[in-house]
């Protein structure tokens, strides 16, 4: 089974009057409706393994695959035009265009991919709305809405394009327990209800012991593996 | 594209003041640019047809483009003499009612044969040089404005008396003189005539209305003292802007000097192409100065948007649209101002062209200004250019952004 993404001796060197490197040889292959937890101390990797994985930034040496497809001959285009369509992002700040509804802010990932009218795609944007809860918040702007409130429209604008992975760069780290048990169940639910693979960074153990496979990064390095072979365990939807 | 454009205008509509500041300056350009050109070309358009309707579009007189060579100089390669008298060539076109006929065949246009003369006016015991121009009423309507320039009398009033005379109205005032009023000319050639004066012409050029006098073709001749003689044929052309071609083809058809109103009056129009130049540089340097604000604007949002930026960017907006959004956005400032400014600009040039004026070349008491769409035309093309220029920059800065910098700044 071709894994999702895979990353083959992937290190990741700033550039600079000290270089530093982020990320040091690492391989590791992520598989369909898998529900990853990268943990590990700050300034360990994480987030930079993430944004890796997710073809926001280009590995110093080996190579990520998607789909077993190699992105190092890729053109930046290319790269977006796989971001755009394989992959959702949801930062722990939300990141959301502050000046638009957040129907809009749901729908511009459908509409830059061009495969839905404006009017479709808005109202693709309202259903995946409603169906975190948010009915009534539909033509508020992000700054009207609770930290939990933007996250799930963050998680709803990742699922715009149906990709089959979300990457998630501490999705409840700005959040309450109560927000944070609620956008984490939507992530859970993305695995076992919607089929998604989620890979997730966070530093909540309590939340990384409730996911399907731990990577632990040290140093920019996997101190821990654990290889997915539990898949198999994952509930079917 | 709609996409681009939902984008561009969220971002400019959430920066009312900015965007109105910048639009402002587009205005101001595009309007002042509009009202510069109107009143510049409409004074030089005023002044070239004062010129054109005053001149006749082209001169031919009995001068030779080459000095006629002397007999001995025919004779000899080489020849030196002293205490010759030249051999004196009996001036005139000849035959000019023959060449008339065969110019009118090609040209067109409309062409009179006219005298030319210097003499004396005597009248009130004041003495002025003045230039006599014989004419034939008939065919003088074709080739100038005379006729419509009358203040009193007709250009027929010339065959009213045996020797009658129109005197421009300035040159009139200044000796006293009025219709009905006897005159005497003294020609360079000793003869002397009384001549009623017919009626006064205003032309609108100083010089002409202060020392030119009309009389018929056969009184010139008698001043001159040579039956028959012909020294000038003008003609008028149908486009004026063809005279100098037409006028080097006569020059060479007939031998004699041709020339155009272009040549007679090449320092002022060499002069109104500096005035061009000069113009067209201030136009755009105030159009250069309204793209700053754009560029301010545009710079700013890119500023501002550097998250967002990199949130499009992570959400896998390639970088031509990034760099759409905010030229989009730029030539919406540029597109709104542009408009805006023909409405200034219009404005302006109706403001200018109501204020009171007095322009040494005519009698107009008001600037002349021209309304050409090709102003606004060429306004919002300039407006537009800079603005997607000022604009352009910033964008491909924002394009180039690497969003995990961004994002990794903002966690």
């Amino acid at each position: 089974m071709t894994p999702l993404i895979e990353a083959r001796g992937v290190t990741k060197i700033l550039e600079g009057v000290v270089p530093v490197t982020l990320v040091k040889d690492i391989n590791l292959a992520i598989m369909q409706r898998e529900f990853i937890a990268i943990t590990g101390p700050s300034g360990s990797g994480k987030s930079s393994l993430l944004y890796l994985l997710g073809l926001l930034d280009l590995p110093t040496i080996g190579d990520v695959l998607i789909d077993g497809r190699s992105t190092n001959l890729m053109t930046e285009d290319e790269c977006a035009e796989v971001r755009l369509s394989r992959i959702g992002f949801v930062f722990q700040f939300h990141f959301l265009l502050p000046e638009f509804s957040i129907t809009e802010n749901v729908a511009l990932p459908m509409r830059a991919l061009g495969r839905l009218s404006s009017r479709a795609a808005t109202l693709r944007a309202e259903e995946l709305l409603i169906s975190f809860g948010l009915r009534d918040h539909l033509r508020k702007t992000p700054d009207q809405l609770s930290g939990g409130q933007r996250q799930r429209v963050a998680v709803a604008r990742a699922l715009a394009n149906d990709p089959p992975v979300i990457l998630a760069d501490e999705p409840t780290g700005s959040l309450d327990s109560l927000a944070t048990a609620q956008v984490f169940g939507i992530l859970r639910d993305l695995v076992t209800l919607r089929g998604k693979t989620v890979v997730a960074v966070t530093h909540d153990i309590n939340l990384a012991v409730q996911m399907h496979r731990r990577i632990h990064v040290v140093d920019g390095k996997l101190a821990q593996f654990e290889s997915p072979a539990s898949v198999a365990s994952i509930p079917q939807a | 594209m709609t996409l681009i454009l939902t984008i561009a205008w969220t971002h400019i509509r959430h920066r009312t003041r900015q965007t109105m500041v910048a639009i402002a300056g587009v205005i101001t350009g595009v309007g002042f640019s509009i009202m510069m050109a109107a009143m510049m070309e409409g004074s030089q358009n005023d002044f070239i047809k004062t010129l054109v309707d005053a001149l006749p579009h082209i001169s031919v007189t009995d001068e030779l483009r080459e000095p006629t060579r002397q007999p001995a100089n025919i004779v000899y390669r080489a020849a030196e003499f002293h205490g010759l008298t030249p051999k004196a060539r009996r001036p005139g076109i000849k035959n000019p009612m023959a060449i008339i006929a065969s110019l009118q065949t090609w040209i067109p246009g409309a062409l009179t044969a006219s005298v030319q003369s210097k003499a004396v006016l005597r009248y009130a015991r004041r003495n002025l040089t003045i230039s006599i121009v014989g004419i034939d009423p008939r065919t003088e309507v074709g080739v100038s404005n005379l006729s419509t320039h009358m203040r009193q009398g007709t250009l027929s009033s010339l065959y009213r008396a045996s020797n009658a005379i129109l005197l421009g109205d300035r040159l009139a005032n200044k000796i006293g003189a009025r219709v009905n009023s006897n005159v005497t000319l003294v020609s360079a050639e000793g003869a002397v005539m009384t001549a009623r004066v017919v009626g006064t012409f205003h032309s609108g050029f100083r010089i002409t209305d202060e020392t030119t006098g009309y009389v018929l073709l056969k009184t010139a001749q008698i001043l001159e003292m040579q039956t028959g003689i012909v020294n000038e044929i003008r003609v008028r052309t149908s486009d004026p802007m063809n005279a100098r071609l037409i006028s080097e083809r006569i020059g060479e058809q007939t031998g004699y000097k041709s020339i155009s109103w272009q040549e007679s009056q090449e320092d002022l129009l060499s002069t109104i192409t500096l005035r061009n130049v000069l113009m067209y540089t201030i136009v755009g340097a105030i159009l250069l100065v309204a793209s700053f604000g754009t560029y301010n604007i545009i710079s700013t949002i890119t500023h501002e948007k550097t998250r967002d930026i990199a949130i499009l960017k992570s959400l896998g907006f390639n970088n031509k649209t990034i760099l759409s959004i905010f030229i989009v956005e730029a030539g919406l400032v540029g597109l709104v101002g542009a408009l805006l400014g023909w409405g200034f600009g219009y404005f302006l040039t109706w403001g200018v062209a109501l204020l009171e004026f007095k322009t040494p070349f005519s009698d107009d008491t008001h600037l002349p200004v021209l309304y050409s769409i090709k102003h606004y035309l060429l306004a919002t093309g300039v407006a537009l250019a800079s603005s997607l220029i000022a604009g352009y920059f910033p964008a491909r800065t924002a394009a180039r952004l690497h969003p995990v910098d961004i994002i990794r700044g903002a966690t």
